[in-house]
């Protein structure tokens, strides 16, 4: 299972509780976390990733084992620490504004 | 017993209050969706328990919700706000072409007959509408294609359609207003649209009498004469008796014509309220003294109401959505200010009390009138 960290507001609006596990088929990449995230908990639709571009949505950041994923293809697979459950996929809202 | 729900958006969420048809004791609940900025709250006419917001966030975008109990639990519903077609651009401020681009849905106006048909005026400037309870967006391009849409030029907070007015008594005829393009009207359900800004004078424009390009603040229009619409503009309060085709200027005797809300009383067609504001430079009350202006005779003959309102030290704003009028026998006045407080006069304007004073930036007001 993958896992995954969200921002306190994303939480919120998805109605999440507990810990966020997604079964993800390899390889597992950005975008189908984001999408997995998006059929599990259908309020967070367009909220990560843009709806009409598709693209990572400008004061979101990825990070992962240690590293910034925020630049990174949506498609390219993403750590195996990450994809075996290891360690966490962190969804971080920038540090901006109020 | 009649009572009232005021629906109040804020930069940092939605508040809810409640009173009896006194409007002397208050329940406040929220914040709902704290930390995110709620442009517009608001309920259908058709079904007071249906009602719609418009949450947002510069991280996460926008999200729509809905409550089906009157506010006490809520849904998200669809948030794909798509421009029908190449969209195409807009004048950006420095007058090159700008991609139009989705950001935010400032202002919900549900049907007045069907609690699942709802149109959402978008920044930037569109008109959608949804027919199942905003679970899906669609729309209506004719007034981007209107025309003149390649020439319009957001004002300062955005180019954004803030206005929906819709026609009690012709179904078929909406009047929408954006900033900073003007007032427009469609006669035939949104698929056509023309301008209506004939009469306005705007000096900041380099032809001050353009067909588009105007500042319009916003536009209220009282359900039992619906052919006759008051503006506030950027400056100049305007009115309208043949349905936008003309506009003529009431600002009479107001200290200053530059404001943001307009509301018309909920049983005197010709009784309408405006809150001046020093200037567009300095955007807070003349004098530091938060006054809402009447007119009992349709503009241009104004009185002042400051019973229950700070005549000294006061320097909020009152944005364009953020005053309302309930429908009881005694009219309820009510409006929010960006310092965070709502007040309400119980008595079309006479007296004024304050429900709640320290909120997030007022950003919305509205008021249902529940019986």
């Amino acid at each position: 299972m993958i896992r995954v960290e969200l921002p306190y507001h994303l939480r919120v609006l998805g109605k999440i509780t507990g810990d966020v596990e997604l079964a993800i088929d390899a390889p597992v990449t950005l975008g189908k976390v984001v999408e997995a995230l998006e059929q599990s908990y259908p309020p967070l639709r367009g909220t990560i990733g843009d709806l009409e571009t598709g693209q990572r949505r400008p004061l979101i950041r990825f990070f992962a084992c240690q590293e910034d994923w925020s630049f990174a293809n949506f498609d390219a697979p993403l750590p195996a620490a990450v994809a075996s459950g290891q360690e966490p996929l962190l969804i971080i809202g920038a540090i901006a504004g109020g | 017993m009649s009572s009232v729900r005021v629906l109040v958006g804020t930069r940092k969420g939605a508040f809810i209050l409640t009173s009896d048809g006194k409007r002397e004791k208050w329940d406040v609940s929220g914040p709902h969706f704290g930390g995110w900025e709620v442009y517009h709250l608001q309920g259908s006419p058709a079904d007071p328990n249906r009602i719609y917001a418009s949450q947002s966030s510069g991280w996460f975008g926008q999200v729509v919700q809905r409550s089906d109990d009157g506010g006490q639990t809520w849904e998200a519903v669809g948030n794909k706000f798509e421009y029908e077609g190449d969209p195409g651009t807009h004048m950006w401020y420095d007058g090159t072409p700008h991609p139009w681009e989705f950001k935010r849905v400032w202002h919900l106006e549900p049907s007045l007959t069907d609690p699942d048909w709802v149109y959402a005026g978008v920044e930037d400037a569109g008109l959608f509408h949804s027919r199942d309870g905003g679970q899906t967006w669609q729309e209506l391009p004719g007034l981007r294609q209107q025309g003149s849409g390649s020439n319009w030029m957001p004002g300062a907070g955005g180019m954004c359609l803030h206005t929906v007015l819709l026609d009690p008594t012709s179904p078929q005829r909406i009047y929408i207003a954006i900033s900073a393009a003007g007032a427009f009207r469609t006669d035939d359900g949104g698929h056509t649209w023309k301008p209506i800004n004939r009469g306005l004078f705007s000096k900041y424009i380099p032809d001050p009498t353009a067909e588009v390009g105007h500042c319009v603040h916003r536009i209220a229009m009282h359900p039992a004469r619906p052919n006759t619409l008051f503006m506030q503009k950027h400056w100049d309060v305007m009115r309208s008796d043949d349905a936008g085709d003309s506009w003529h200027e009431v600002s009479g005797d107001l200290p200053t014509d530059f404001g943001f809300p307009i509301q018309v009383h909920a049983h005197e067609p010709e009784t309408i309220y405006v809150v001046p504001i020093k200037s567009d430079s300095e955007h807070y009350p003349p004098e530091g003294k938060l006054r809402v202006y009447r007119s009992r005779t349709g503009g241009n003959q104004w009185e002042p109401l400051t019973d229950g309102l700070p005549q000294s030290n006061c320097f909020v704003n009152i944005l364009r959505d953020s005053m309302a009028v309930d429908s009881l026998d005694s009219c309820g006045v009510y409006f929010g200010t960006t310092g965070g407080q709502v007040y309400v006069s119980p008595d079309g304007g006479d007296h004024w009390h304050t429900i709640v004073r320290d909120l997030p930036a007022v950003v919305s007001v509205e008021v249902q009138t529940l019986s």
